[in-house]
């Protein structure tokens, strides 16, 4: 029972929520205006709700055009895109991360933007880091355009490598090899040179990709990994365990990477961008002078820097949307170099149009220079539906060979077998493909 | 047909109908699609649906992570199994005895970690885990034991994260044993110390018997609980590693279905425990039918 003296405050409080309601309403459910186009943008995780403050100057030059933005968490974004494809409720545009365009491109979810970028003043591929770019293109056409970019490179501590003898930054692999062992005999027995988690792919398919790897050979029908290239590459990644120089520890088992790069656990890692800004919060401020990024060491010399990976997120347009010219000038606009370097200033994801690192927040930062540098030498992984499965087992594979339970070359003879076996049902469609007219 | 008859069915048919629905014919639909190779193309295009028979089966049989996966979850439950309902009966006969002060506060205190967040306990248990700042490793290196590496260690992370799961879940079964144990009259107690019984005797002889039913259910549960365990070693080892040392079956169900969308080995997994989960239930209930005999 509700006591009468209560009765006058709940009324008040209802009066209030109704109010609150109200508002709201005039806010969200007011119709997009009369004959205005309504263009539904999906946007993954803080970027959906920071691109909000973007587009009220895209309405005001496209009256004619309002954005709704959904903002998707990252865990859940590719299985909602997949239901929704299934579902037949994509929305006109969406972020993707950019490796999962071949995905949704064998689905033939999306709608191929090669002739709108051909006759588009802004949208100029040249403009575009070269491998980043290639993430959106597949069979010669164009299904994703670059939104912003991430690579891995070298994050380092200035003292622990000075105190080792190091002066420089290595810039080959046995320039860098030689650097971690004067650091492991610096630091002792119970430190390291450098943390690579044994439970990621990225590292080992850098690598491999930097010793010349193509993963995958015949068009992505058959695994490449007993080729020398790969096995060179895993000899080179498990020495570094074998040798001490990095621990033999998965990401769930180093409970804080930013409290053990500030102890001194490891004086190196090999991570991307977003860890820029947790550096700068994370570690203590006596610390942040002496870390410092440099663009990966190459095989060779005079490859320097060795190629990373080619990540980020690309737009797309979905082949089902009814207003592709509206959202193909919202992507022309997030395109824009100013645009770019806005977004940067609001989410610190790097742009992915060259001209936008000519401003002076990113010019002037040389912890962001060396992924500017490191972005010019990218190259996409295996453009195929199936390479993430592939990704993570060459990880699991090589965790195995990096315990001593099997040697490289089983490493290599496994990985072929079971990612052939994975490949088969895209050899079938291939196969169907060129026979049938 | 009779017209009880016919009200009968008419008073069943709901129930009957929501069953089918929702059990029957997906169960049907996945026994089907354990039969096809539906994977990520499939969902553009369902001609690219082939028919394969077994073929899933055979895979799985032949993939070495399978056989893992499953030796992982049958050391879950011969190891997890006895350790969890031991620890709910012996945490159920504590407090059930007449000694005990702040009887409903121990019942809460143990009870509290079943209805706590799953993930907010792992990353506490990851930090008492921990090879080289863990409570466990320092308390175990003040008695002069070299540093374990609990959930890195291949040997080591299964029993971690047995432990874990039972003190997060020894709490239910404890509950349901204090309402077993308080069934059983005081009177029959009475006349066996009369009798000079002592306590292994009274356990024995008393405790045991007449907790039967309660400690069949208790471990028919915890039995098909743990061949499911999914939610500890996922939110403990991320992907059931090191070395897949802690992958289950339905974890592995869960990354080929949908992680990698191969929706027919999925299926074709799921079918598998479920096999072993059925005949697993019949035996047990079996014997345990022959020893009532």
């Amino acid at each position: 029972m509700t006591p009468p003296a209560s009765r006058p405050w709940a009324s008040r409080r209802a009066r209030r929520l109704g109010v609150v309601a109200l508002l709201t309403c005039a806010a969200a459910c007011a119709p997009p205006g009369k004959g205005r186009e309504e263009v539904r943008f999906w946007a993954l995780g803080r970027e959906g709700e920071v691109v909000q403050q973007l587009l009220p100057e895209f309405e005001r030059r496209n009256p004619g055009v309002h954005v709704t933005v959904q903002q998707i968490p990252w865990t859940a974004a590719h299985e909602k895109l997949l239901t929704a494809y299934v579902g037949d409720a994509t929305p006109d545009l969406a972020q993707i991360g950019n490796t999962w365009v071949p995905e949704l491109e064998a689905l033939k979810a999306l709608q191929d933007l090669s002739p709108l970028i051909a006759r588009s003043p802004v949208v100029r591929p040249d403009s575009y880091f070269a491998g980043v770019w290639d993430t959106g293109v597949i069979d010669g056409k164009t299904w994703g355009v670059p939104w912003y970019v991430d690579t891995r490179v070298l994050f380092y501590r200035k003292d622990i490598l000075a105190r080792a003898g190091v002066t420089e930054v290595p810039r080959t692999w046995a320039a860098w090899i030689e650097a971690m062992k004067r650091v492991k005999s610096s630091v002792g027995p119970d430190r390291f040179a450098i943390l690579l988690p044994t439970d990621e792919w990225a590292q080992p398919v850098i690598l491999a990709m930097q010793a010349g790897s193509t993963l995958l050979r015949d068009g992505g029908r058959f695994g490449a990994f007993r080729a020398p290239e790969f096995r060179h590459a895993l000899e080179l990644y498990i020495s570094l365990f074998r040798d001490r120089l990095a621990p033999a520890l998965g990401m769930n088992q180093v409970a804080n990477v930013y409290q053990q790069f500030a102890e001194g656990y490891f004086a190196m890692y090999i991570t991307g961008p977003w860890n820029l800004g947790e550096f700068r919060r994370r570690l203590p401020p006596n610390l942040q002078d002496v870390w410092a990024t440099a663009p990966l060491p190459a095989e060779r010399a005079g490859d320097w820097p060795g190629v990373s990976l080619a990540g980020g997120s690309s737009l797309v347009v979905f082949g089902a949307s009814k207003h592709q010219d509206a959202a193909w000038k919202l992507i022309e606009f997030l395109s824009e170099p100013s645009q770019q370097g806005a977004f940067y200033a609001l989410t610190g994801d790097l742009p992915a149009v060259r001209a936008a690192w000519n401003g002076p927040a990113l010019a002037a930062d040389p912890l962001v220079r060396a992924f500017f540098t490191q972005l010019e030498h990218t190259r996409p992984v295996p453009k195929i539906p199936e390479w993430e499965q592939i990704a993570w087992r060459t990880a699991e594979v090589a965790e195995q060979a990096l315990r001593g339970r099997i040697s490289v070359d089983e490493a290599a003879v496994t990985l072929d077998h079971e990612v052939d076996r994975m490949l088969d049902k895209r050899r079938y469609l291939l196969d169907r493909k060129r026979t049938s007219p | 047909m009779r017209s009880e008859v016919r009200a009968g069915l008419l008073f069943i048919a709901p129930a009957l109908a929501l069953i089918t629905v929702f059990f029957f014919l997906p169960v049907v639909a996945g026994m089907l699609l354990s039969l096809t190779d539906f994977d990520i193309y499939a969902i553009g295009s369902l001609d690219s649906v082939r028919f394969v028979g077994l073929g899933n089966y055979a895979t799985l049989l032949s993939n070495p992570v399978f056989w893992k996966a499953l030796g992982n979850t049958f050391t879950y439950v011969l190891l997890g199994g006895p350790l969890s309902v031991a620890i709910s009966l012996g945490a159920a006969m504590l407090l059930n005895s007449k000694l005990v002060r702040f009887r409903g506060l121990f019942r809460t205190a143990y009870f509290a970690p079943v209805v706590t967040t799953l993930v907010a306990v792992a990353v506490v248990w990851r930090y008492l885990y921990h090879p080289r700042v863990g409570l466990l490793n320092q308390a175990l290196g003040a008695l002069g034991i070299g540093p374990v590496d609990w959930l890195g260690d291949p040997r080591w992370a299964i029993p971690a994260i047995i432990v874990m799961a039972a003190w997060k879940n020894f709490g239910y079964n404890m509950i349901i044993f204090m309402a077993g144990l308080q069934t059983i009259p005081e009177s029959l107690y009475e006349a066996a110390r009369i009798d000079g019984a002592g306590w292994w005797q009274q356990l024995w002889r008393i405790t045991l018997p007449m907790l039967r039913p309660t400690t069949v259910f208790v471990v028919l549960m915890t039995m098909i609980g743990y061949f499911q365990i999914f939610a500890e070693p996922y939110v403990m080892t991320g992907g059931g590693g090191p070395l897949n040392a802690t992958l289950t079956i339905v974890m592995l169900m869960y990354k080929e279905g949908f992680r990698w969308w191969n929706m027919g080995t999925s299926a074709a997994a799921a079918f598998v425990l479920f096999v072993i989960v059925f005949a697993a239930t019949s035996l047990q209930l079996l014997l345990q039918r022959g020893r009532e005999e």
